[in-house]
């Protein structure tokens, strides 16, 4: 098989992927923005966060539209190009793919029901109600998609012989040992991901005009649920290591560029590799990676030296897991100090340092979960399913497939770029002053 | 019934479920769009908008579903169906994103703009043109595996009357079926302009779809004599289907009964579809997929059907909320909510 079509095939599924998954993280992480502000806004009539639960979910309904079409691209791209793994996938893990469609199908219905029915209920409570399938669909669909690429991880469920399947079990494909570490850490990320986004919206329309209450509640609400999903988050990342250590010591020792087994090993950040694979440059933090890969200072680690030389990883996913975790700790230390700030009378939360630094973190976190797939799916390598077949025998013979590649490409750059274009148009042309104004009108002048 | 004839019937309902309602959603696309040259747009776009905008995602997880579920029960069709048709599967994943996202770009972001409509009235003829391409090759004939490669002759499917046969009955059919609706939904909806015109609409493409059933019908038994045989056995069903055909045309064409015309129209195609599937049996590609040899572990069988039934106690009660809320209810349907 030509080695080109097998690029071209993954630079296709990164592209698509790193593409979808901007979109899917929103579909997964805005609902509960949504429905927090809405529950917020009832329970204390307030209309500020109520407004702010309208115009999320305005904007939201232009993301999760990309998000369906790069989502039924990806779906039918994973048969296109990759038939033979999808051949074998469908035998196998197939039983998560199909509820994931239920659970599209469940948030779909009820965003559609939730999007028209603002004003039609007496009690506004019911409205809320609506919002709680659409957070439940949404988390559904990633749980779903996460143990499908568990399975390609960490293979189970089921018995094989020259090529055709003895048995198989799909509950236990399913909750295979990567689900649990995975399916928690993708959506802690995914929470914490959308409230650094909102709140750096937020941070921005400060910075640029004046810290109107909408604006400054809005900061309140997203900062706070910031801060504890990157607690959150900061948890699960280190039971995905732990996990890693035990059953994908090749992922982790790449990333760690620790490539002899010892005990009490040193946590190895950012450095560069000399010809002779050196590490210098680095910031080490001793005895550091036993503690994350184990829980314990002195545990041993395996290192890299123990996986055949075909079968490992290529190096540079150590920059990919460094950033993705440098950008964790600073996500959790913005918020805390803000948190600090807030409580605290004399101090100002809303300086200029704060507010940059808000603004940044939105951008951030969403560079962190592509840094983060990249790492999981580039430490998989060369296998498509670890230990039973590799990405060269899994990919298309089809010749076509470079030009697919530009042909998807210039859709992801008209689709990004109309995207944008939308959304500013949208929130721009609607200010958030009057449309208060218009829908409640009984809101207090000096309240703005 | 086995495992294997409930995933395939299963499948097949879902196929012809996304018929329907893709085709509401396609054809309302062309009728945007001539709505708007002719300057006729005042009349129709509201009565479009008003239902399309709350149920086009749904439409889209009907087609999602088909091809989740179809690798899931019957993986081989994975490695045919993915390698020959990475190209026109490409396009048409495009076309779909396109109609999709500009979509939701242009409805609840900005005014409609000329070019917009056009993507939107044309992608609405192209999706069901380049999707139908997918049942021509599941026939026979076109699909070539050498070597462990398997390849699309393109040249047999550009040259093959069957082929185009069924292009222009998928696209003439998606018109039909649209203008049937539009009918009954601006009945509801009492908006008496907009009714007289899809009423017109609906009346006229029933003639290309009863032509386009007769071609293909001749043009299959002249590309595959055993499925067209098959079909012959099997003619109470296709006989049903222009019995309803003739009911809904009554109907309309005498301006009452919209309702009734539409569900007729329904279980026309509903006949004609499961007619022509249930011949198909045992293949799901000739000659390389049955359905038997070609299905998935019969435990996986297993999970996946009872996957569906509990997937189905959750969306029937959702859906029927969907439908009471927007479609049934007669305030909003009038434009009222
Ligand atoms: C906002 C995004 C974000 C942030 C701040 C972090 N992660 Fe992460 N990480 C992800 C987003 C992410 C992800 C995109 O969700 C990944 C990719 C694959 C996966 O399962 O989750 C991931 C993967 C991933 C893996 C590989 C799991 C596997 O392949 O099975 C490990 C070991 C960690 N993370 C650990 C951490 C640690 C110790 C962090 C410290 C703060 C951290 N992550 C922050
Ligand atoms: C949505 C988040 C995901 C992102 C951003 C992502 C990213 C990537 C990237 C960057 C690659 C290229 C790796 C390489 O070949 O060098 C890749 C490969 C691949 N991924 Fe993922 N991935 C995601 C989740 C998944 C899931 C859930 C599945 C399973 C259904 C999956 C299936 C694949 C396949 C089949 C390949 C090609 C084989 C390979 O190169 O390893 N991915 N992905
Ligand atoms: C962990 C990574 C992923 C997450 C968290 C995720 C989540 C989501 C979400 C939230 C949506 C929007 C659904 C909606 O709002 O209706 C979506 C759409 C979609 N995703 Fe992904 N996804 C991921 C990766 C993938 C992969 C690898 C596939 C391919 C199998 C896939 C297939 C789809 C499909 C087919 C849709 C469109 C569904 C529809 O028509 O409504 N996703 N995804």
């Amino acid at each position: 098989m030509d080695l080109d079509t097998v690029l071209m095939s993954r630079l296709i599924t990164a592209m698509t992927l790193g593409f979808h998954i901007i979109f899917a993280t929103l579909g997964v992480g805005v609902p509960l923005m949504i429905s927090i502000a809405e529950f917020v806004g009832v329970k204390k009539n307030d209309p500020h966060y109520k407004m702010m639960a309208r115009r999320w979910a305005r904007g939201f309904v232009i993301t999760v539209a990309v998000g369906v079409v790069t989502g039924t691209a990806i779906g039918l791209q994973l048969s296109l190009v990759w038939p033979n793994f999808m051949q074998v996938a469908g035998n196998v893990i197939s039983l998560p793919l199909f509820m994931e469609v239920f659970a599209f199908f469940f948030e779909a219905i009820f965003l559609g029901i939730y999007l028209y029915t603002w004003d039609r209920f007496k009690k506004p409570f019911t409205h809320w109600f609506l919002s709680i399938p659409i957070v439940i669909g949404g988390g559904l669909s990633a749980v779903f998609i996460t143990t499908v690429n568990a399975f390609m991880n960490t293979p189970e469920g089921f018995a094989m012989e020259d090529g055709s399947f003895l048995a198989v079990n799909p509950l236990a494909a399913m909750l295979n040992p990567a689900t649990p570490s995975k399916v928690f850490h993708v959506l802690s990320s995914a929470y914490l991901a959308c409230a650094a986004l909102l709140a750096a919206i937020a941070a921005f329309t400060i910075l640029k005009k004046k810290a109107s209450a909408y604006h400054q509640k809005a900061l309140k609400l997203t900062v706070t649920i910031m801060f504890i999903f990157a607690a959150a988050n900061l948890l699960t990342g280190d039971t995905s290591a732990k996990f890693l250590a035990e059953h994908q010591p090749e992922k982790l020792a790449a990333a760690e560029w620790h490539f002899e087994t010892e005990q009490g090993a040193d946590l190895v950040v950012f450095g560069w590799l000399n010809e002779t694979h050196e590490i210098i440059g680095e910031i080490r933090i001793p005895k550091f990676l036993s503690f994350l890969a184990h829980g314990d200072f002195n545990a041993e680690v395996t290192g890299l030296e123990e996986t055949p030389e075909k079968e490992r990883p290529p190096l540079w996913i150590h920059y990919m897991f460094d950033l993705m975790v440098t950008i964790g700790m600073a996500l959790l230390g913005v918020s805390f100090l803000y948190l600090v700030f807030s409580m605290i009378r004399k101090w100002n939360e809303l300086n200029k340092w704060f507010l940059w630094s808000l603004l940044f973190s939105g951008p951030l976190a969403f560079l962190a979960i592509e840094f983060g797939w990249i790492y999981a799916e580039e430490g998989r390598q060369p296998w498509i399913i670890r230990g039973y077949m590799t990405v060269d025998e899994a990919a298309t013979s089809s010749p076509y497939i470079g030009l697919m590649f530009f042909l998807f490409l210039g859709l992801y750059i008209v689709l990004g770029t109309l995207c944008i274009v939308t959304l500013r148009k949208l929130f721009r042309n609607n200010p958030v002053e009057e449309e208060l104004e218009k829908q409640y009108p009984s809101i207090e002048k000096g309240d703005e | 019934m086995s495992y294997e004839l409930i995933g395939i019937t299963v499948l097949w309902l879902f196929l012809y479920g996304y018929l329907i309602v893709a085709s509401i959603d396609f054809g309302a696309g062309f009728f945007a769009y001539y709505a708007k040259i002719s300057k006729k747009d005042h009349i129709m776009n509201q009565l479009i908008s008003r239902y399309l905008s709350p149920v086009w995602e749904v439409t889209n997880v009907f087609f999602v579903f088909f091809f989740v579920g179809i690798v899931g029960f019957f993986p081989e069709t994975a490695y045919y169906y993915g390698t020959a048709l990475l190209v026109p599967g490409s396009i048409a994943i495009i076309l779909l994103a396109i109609r999709g996202s500009f979509y939701a770009f242009e409805n609840y972001g900005s005014k409609q703009s000329n070019i917009y409509m056009f993507l939107y009235g044309a992608t609405g003829l192209l999706i069901p043109a380049s999707l139908s391409t997918a049942l021509t090759l599941s026939e026979g004939g076109f699909i070539d595996e050498k070597n462990g490669e398997v390849s699309l002759k393109y040249l047999e499917l550009f040259t093959s009357p069957y082929s185009w046969s069924v292009v222009f009955l998928a696209i003439v059919s998606v018109l039909f079926i649209s203008a049937a609706f539009l009918t009954f939904y601006a009945a509801r909806a009492r908006d008496y302009p907009a009714l007289k015109l899809v009423r017109i609409y609906a009346l006229f493409w029933s003639v290309p779809t009863i032509i386009a059933s007769l071609t293909t019908f001749i043009a299959l038994s002249q590309h595959n004599e055993r499925h067209y045989e098959k079909m012959l056995d099997l003619w109470w069903m296709f006989g049903l289907s222009v019995g309803f055909f003739m009911l809904a045309i009554g109907l309309i064409y005498q301006g009452k009964r919209y309702g009734i015309a539409f569900i007729s129209i329904m279980l026309q195609y509903f006949f004609a579809f499961f007619g022509y599937g249930i011949a198909h049996l045992p293949y799901i590609l000739n000659p390389y997929i049955t359905i038997v040899e070609g299905a998935t572990h019969e435990s996986m069988g297993i999970a996946l059907i009872v996957a569906f039934i509990a997937g189905l106690c959750l969306l029937i009660p959702s859906l029927v909320l969907l439908l009471r809320l927007f479609l049934f209810n007669a305030e909003y349907v009038k434009g009222k909510k």
